[in-house]
């Protein structure tokens, strides 16, 4: 979602026309360059001026085999005239380059709905593999569809012949050649993809124009032969959007960004220790080239080095910082515990991926809620904010290094698989309306001398920095005494330091909770948090739009709550809580606030559609009793279920697909592709 | 930027006004003092040094060194002070540590420690057992230790700190004994050293496993003769300048020969090889190797950190605005673009 909150018009009151929004799927093998064309199409998308959100699927090998129904890598793109704030839940067109590509994704597919194969690669040998009895392109197993059947293999192999590439890098074109037909389709400018060919192969211009001819033969292809059925052009109005610059942007780059921004307005420099894990890793990549920031990265040698560096550098007198995912996170439990004993700044983000264990590394969940707001030992409190899509990373970076220093305390951001990799418009915002908050080192001891745990009116103790003279002084994950910070086990001084650590994290000022659509008290309410926003949104719009009494809030303060979070659940008849995990935040709601908060749960690794929300919300106004709330069914048409798999965590160490550090143009801006296409652009 | 110019300070300067919460007896003491006597020595401000430690025994250190102070983690003083000097190269980090906290729960951080060069010193208190959780075995006690975890004895073998940290990549290693008039001088010698300084010490521990070092370090069991004290550029020689070592060629290991074999090797501190054989001669048939026993300089890690910062900086605005606005970006006006 480009914009801020957009209230229900007349206009857009019609529920989503098909021709405002479409739904593209491309889908191949994880060498298919699926990642790359779908990034590209979302640029020129952008630039058309639609407002447009993104699913990047892909699978957890880096090199699944070849042709394989788990091997299968997939890009989802929703654009449309109005404000999008989900990858869509339904698609209009597919792409598919394989059997294996079609088998797993073709039950999303809307009726009618258009599919674009690559008959080329529809023989008997990737047919097997995809598990096809027959070829579908051949018998009526697609009556529902429209289906476009292309050698799009031939086509791109005769596209390039002048530029004497093998049969293989020939081939290694067909996603750009797939690209030119879908930027004809929706009527798209080619000449940034051009430009960013031109500059992604300054070294190698016959790939370059290899590639550009692909594109263009793709495009032309479009023009010029007379397609049957329902391919013709798509023309899909602009977004309404504020006015203002705009770029894309995905969460783990809107997370670095903010971070950096957080570590100026903090006046601090900034030290990341990380640790290769999907889907943090991106966060690492891209902070470790902004070192003309003061940034240094630190690739540690475990998780809990990340974090115990960073610490060390707070320390010191720098911004800590440590990213992971679920499993990395409860490698960091004790050192975080360091952190909020030794009252030291930091920042702590996690991007939630399914779990337990390692559980599913590539797919998005919100089931670290517990781990962040209790996963410790001790009484440990400590400061969790969840950011709500990639554009609202920014913001929450911010607010995360804001609270940590202001406070003295780790804070912990929760992110998540969908929101680091999704790419979504986003207004440049303004730095010269960013509020400093820098921080203050104690250089010189008070006139009635000087403690380590001595109190501020926030009940922050003051940071020293080590080579201060006279302010010499030693902390520890041991009790310490209120004050002096020695060693000190006494039953009542334990009582206190326990008492003031919780006092000081529940006084954090934290912001009201404001409803973003509907009334301040009414029949319903849907409460969410981090990246179900979009599907909440839309689904509590639609039910509006159909006189329902429903309202949405969304929390992004998880721990402390906003002070009126209370009262104003409360004015409410029944609470709703669609959640990623089981239940998670509706039990800290009902322990916070005794409320009857229910849940709607949905963990099968893929985010919730916006019907799913919208049949829940119906539950409460149908008259039958009993049936609100529970567990969203597993639904086989929304997006590929993997066949089988075998990661084993053998992710870490390895590039995520969405950061390869050669993906990069010429502005320095990191590019998603497949992590298998070393060569050409896919 | 630190004030670096060394001051004179005295031994007492550096004691806090914490009591001292170790056995009475432990050698834990005698490293205290030894370390203590070591600052005024190398003309260290107090202010400008930290002392990390992990948990143990050992790591109760900094709460007694009037200096900066990080009590931290089992295992992880290596990794918190990795933190600190690559937030703040000035600072003069020393790593206290035990051979529990060191080796088995923080083994992973003392590898990468070593093999990536920090300039610090780690001073490795060795005493073959975890004294703080009441005697279990430690990875250092030997085979056969009876402890309460070990009723029967230990049956796994165990690990040799100095090979470990040569093993790793280390280009300063040292022994030293906690009660010992040299420890001093190896301490001055460690923090002299540029990049990761391995100092094990022997450290008696009196509750648990007194005297299990007594055959190289208490006089009245002839430590005298067990004690090789290595000097760069001096012969191998040992037991009142009566023996020495020199290379059995055959089999390319050490040998015990007469002190005036003409075959008794110079020690050479940047010879690695020797360096090996010198820490994993079994005691015994032996001598115990101590003092530096290697030392090589190589680039320190965060000097090289430093260096790459700058240099990916050099010429660089940190813009805020600029970076914001990177990649391809496009304006909205008052109306939406037509397609």
């Amino acid at each position: 979602m480009a914009t801020a909150i957009h209230e229900v018009s007349p206009a857009d009151a019609s529920a989503h026309p098909a021709a405002e929004s479409i739904v593209v799927r491309f889908a191949g093998d994880s060498g298919d360059g699926m990642q790359l064309t779908g990034g590209q199409f979302t640029l020129s998308t952008a630039l058309a001026g639609n407002d447009l959100a993104t699913f990047p699927d892909f699978p957890a090998e880096i090199r699944a085999p070849l042709g394989t129904l788990f091997g299968v890598s997939a890009f989802q793109i929703n654009f449309g005239s109005t404000a999008i704030e989900t990858a869509g839940d339904m698609l209009d067109v597919l792409v598919a380059m394989n059997p294996a590509a079609l088998k797993t994704n073709v039950d999303a597919l809307k009726p009618g709905g258009l599919i674009i194969a690559d008959e080329g690669e529809f023989n008997q040998r990737n047919l097997d593999k995809a598990k096809y009895a027959a070829n579908p392109l051949d018998d009526d197993s697609l009556a529902r569809w429209q289906v476009l059947r292309l050698n799009i293999s031939q086509l791109t192999v005769d596209a390039v012949k002048p530029f004497g590439l093998g049969n293989k890098d020939a081939l290694r074109c067909k996603n750009m050649w797939t690209l030119g037909l879908a930027l004809w389709m929706f009527d798209r400018d080619r000449q940034p993809l051009v430009d960013w060919l031109k500059a992604k192969f300054a070294k190698a211009p016959t790939l370059a124009e290899a590639n550009i001819a692909a594109l263009n033969a793709g495009h032309a292809y479009g023009e010029t032969a007379e397609l049957g059925g329902g391919v013709r052009q798509h023309a899909v109005p602009a977004a309404p959007a504020e006015p203002g610059l705009y770029r894309t942007v995905t969460g783990a780059e809107a997370i670095s960004l903010g971070l950096v921004a957080g570590a100026q307005l903090a006046s601090l420099p900034m030290f990341f220790g990380g640790y290769p894990i999907t889907p943090a890793s991106a966060i690492l990549h891209h902070l470790s080239r902004l070192k003309e920031f003061g940034v240094t990265t630190f690739q540690a040698e475990d998780e809990i080095a990340a974090i115990a560096s960073a610490i060390g550098a707070s320390y010191a007198g720098q911004l800590g910082v440590t990213s992971s995912s679920g499993p990395g996170i409860a490698l960091k439990g004790e050192a975080i515990g360091l952190a909020i004993m030794t009252e030291l700044p930091l920042v702590i983000v996690n991007s939630q991926r399914g779990g337990p264990s390692t559980g599913l590394p590539t797919k998005t969940e919100q089931s670290d809620l517990y781990q962040a707001v209790y996963g410790r030992n001790g009484d440990a409190p400590m400061p969790v904010i969840a950011s709500r899509s990639a554009a609202d990373c920014f913001e929450v970076a911010i607010e995360a290094v804001r609270i940590a220093t202001q406070y003295m305390t780790p804070v912990m951001l929760l992110t998540d698989g969908y929101i680091a990799n999704a790419a979504e418009p986003w207004k440049v915002p303004d730095t010269s309306a960013l509020e400093p908050f820098p921080v203050a080192f104690l250089e010189q001891a008070p006139a009635d001398g000087f403690l380590p745990y001595a109190r501020d009116e926030k009940l922050a103790r003051p940071w020293v920095k080590p080579g201060t003279p006279g302010l010499l002084h030693r902390i520890g994950g041991i009790e310490k005494k209120q004050g002096t910070g020695n060693i000190d086990y006494s039953p009542a001084n334990h009582q206190e330091m326990t008492d003031t650590r919780k006092a000081k994290v529940d006084g954090i000022a934290v912001p009201d909770q404001q409803v973003e659509l509907g009334e301040a008290s009414g029949k319903l309410v849907v409460v969410g948090w981090g990246s179900t926003f979009g599907p909440i949104h839309q689904a509590v719009r639609r039910a509006r739009r159909k006189g329902l009494d429903v309202a949405h809030v969304h929390i992004r303060h998880i721990w402390p709550m906003p002070a009126n979070l209370g009262v104003l659940l409360k004015g409410y008849e029944h609470i709703l809580v669609p959640e990623m995990n089981t239940g998670q935040l509706k039990t800290v709601l009902r322990d916070q606030f005794l409320v009857d908060a229910k849940p709607l749960n949905k963990v099968s690794g893929q985010p919730f559609r916006i019907a799913e929300i919208e049949e829940a919300i119906a539950a409460y106004f149908d008259g039958v009793p009993g049936n609100e709330g529970g567990e969203v069914p597993v639904n086989a048409q929304q997006l590929p279920t993997p066949q089988s798999g075998h990661d084993d965590g053998t992710l870490r160490g390895t590039s995520s697909p969405q950061s390869d550090p050669s993906a990069t143009t010429r502005d320095g801006d990191a590019t998603r592709r497949d992590a298998d296409a070393p060569q050409s652009a896919g | 930027m630190n004030d670096m110019t060394p001051i004179a300070t005295k031994p007492k300067d550096w004691e806090t006004d914490q009591e001292v919460r170790w056995c009475p007896g432990c050698g834990d003491y005698a490293i205290l003092k030894a370390v203590q006597r070591t600052m005024p020595e190398i003309g260290a401000r107090p202010e400008n040094t930290v002392f990390v430690s992990g948990i143990g025994c050992s790591s109760r250190f900094p709460y007694y060194m009037e200096t900066y102070g990080f009590h931290t983690i089992h295992g992880r003083a290596p990794a918190v002070a990795t933190g600190v000097k690559l937030a703040n190269p000035d600072l003069d980090v020393w790593i206290i540590t035990g051979d529990g906290d060191a080796l088995s729960i923080g083994g992973n951080h003392t590898m990468h420690l070593i093999r990536r060069n920090l300039d610090c010193q780690v001073l490795l208190f060795n005493n073959e057992i975890y004294g703080l959780t009441k005697g279990q075995y430690s990875p250092t006690s030997r085979v056969g230790t009876q402890s309460p975890s070990t009723p029967f004895g230990s049956v796994d073998r165990p690990a040799n700190p100095c090979a470990f940290a040569l093993g790793s990549g280390a280009r300063f290693v040292a022994r030293g004994i906690d009660v010992h008039k040299n420890l001093v001088g190896v301490l001055k010698a460690a923090y002299a050293h540029k990049g990761t300084s391995f100092v094990e010490i022997f450290q008696n521990c009196i509750v648990y496993n007194d005297d299990v070092f007594a055959p190289f370090t208490d006089k009245k069991q002839g430590a005298d003769q067990n004690q090789l004290w290595v000097e760069d550029g001096k012969p191998l020689v040992f037991a009142g300048a009566t023996k020495g070592l020199a290379l059995d060629r055959d089999r390319l290991a050490l040998k015990v020969v007469a002190a005036d074999d003409p075959d008794v090797i110079v020690h050479d501190k940047t010879n690695r090889t020797v360096a090996h054989l010198l820490v994993e001669m079994p005691f015994g048939e032996f001598p115990m190797a101590l003092g530096v026993i290697y030392e090589d300089p190589a680039p320190t890690f965060e000097s090289a950190v430093v260096a790459q910062n700058e240099q990916a900086s050099a010429g660089k605005k940190p813009d805020l605005a600029k970076l914001l606005a990177k990649g391809q970006t496009w304006m909205v006006e008052k109306e939406p673009h037509a397609v």
